[in-house]
């Protein structure tokens, strides 16, 4: 689509990318040409930390399906996690 | 014509006078050469733009590449460049033209340059060789399926590109546009919108619609690739290139 259309997310974590283990503080969430995969298009989710630069990033690239299946995935573990864990 | 080029990462003067990387590949034979500025797509400056600059090395121009993404991520990989340059909404259009106006300059003040400099850009880089075509003094430009040239971004899709249709009076040279019949951003009606206003403002144009071709379809590395598109639309290039900017 060749668009700027990009949802950002404040997180709090870590990731892992090619120097290693870093602190994320922000993802990129967006639908559009992929870098890498065999796709026309994909979800694309980049888990940053801009103070360490642009190469501090850890990306996906996924068809629709698989990222509709990844979001469940997630809602649903968090849907099961006892109370009282999920501030931790 | 020789097939031999030097391909190198140089460094040139960008807009505001800043030092910005660029791929610059050239034959090596004694001639004085046309000169190509190529817009990468919104990637980024990477293996493939790099690809296509070398290839207007091996078809006798000078060619240059700048990385647009320069200033955002120095020393970084294309793609993360590229998903740090999205996540601060793209690249401003006067910093565009300034880097276009650096990189062309670059080209004419080589030793081999015969005075003649055309663009060629791909994906928002076809919208960004419109813009340049529009505000410098160029011979020939090449908008392969630039979108939001003609109409703005739809509301679901934000984007810092705005339209930039009422420039075409302002056009100082040939156009060449390259589109698929596919593709929805441009759509067929945006592509004939602008060729309706280059007519009407008497601006020498040439446009092809490629059927069975969607947006990206030079793109040998996606699935979007379409090569009797891509053959035929290097086709034109070459005739379009060597009608304005060769000899």
């Amino acid at each position: 689509m060749c668009t700027y259309a990009t949802e950002h997310v404040e997180i709090t974590g870590s990731g892992k990318g090619a120097n290693g283990w870093f602190r994320v503080s922000e993802a990129s969430v967006y639908f559009d040409h992929p870098a890498n995969a065999p796709l026309e298009h994909s979800l694309n989710i980049d888990f940053l930390q801009p103070e360490l630069g642009a190469s501090a990033r850890v990306a996906v690239e996924l068809d629709a399906a698989s990222a509709g299946r990844l979001a469940r995935a997630i809602l649903s573990t968090l849907a099961r996690v006892p109370d009282g864990l999920s501030g931790s | 014509m020789s097939d031999q080029l030097i391909a190198e990462t140089v460094e040139i003067k960008g807009f505001a006078g800043d030092d910005i990387e660029a791929y610059f590949a050239r034959p090596t034979g004694p001639e004085k050469y046309g000169s190509v500025v190529v817009i990468h797509h919104m990637p980024g400056y990477d293996e493939a733009t790099k690809e296509i600059t070398r290839k207007f090395a091996y078809h006798g121009y000078q060619a240059i590449c700048p990385n647009l993404y320069s200033r955002e991520a120095p020393g970084a990989s294309s793609d993360d460049a590229a998903a740090a340059v999205r996540a601060r909404g793209g690249v401003p259009d006067e910093r565009l033209v300034g880097d276009v106006r650096g990189a062309a300059d670059y080209l004419l003040a080589q030793s081999a340059s015969n005075s003649k400099v055309g663009v060629i850009g791909y994906c928002s880089g076809g919208r960004q060789t419109f813009l340049s075509a529009c505000s410098l003094d160029i011979d020939a430009a090449v908008v392969c399926y630039g979108a939001f040239i003609v109409k703005e971004p739809p509301p679901e899709l934000p984007s810092s590109a705005k339209s930039i249709i009422h420039l075409a009076p302002n056009a100082s040279c040939p156009i060449l546009g390259l589109f698929g019949a596919d593709d929805k951003y441009p759509g067929v009606d945006e592509v004939a919108q602008l060729d309706a206003e280059l007519t009407k403002h008497s601006k020498e144009h040439e446009f092809h619609i490629y059927e069975g071709a969607g947006h990206a379809f030079f793109a040998v590395d996606r699935p979007s690739y379409r090569p009797e598109a891509a053959k035929d639309g290097w086709e034109k290039i070459w005739a379009f290139f060597g009608a304005h900017l060769a000899g």
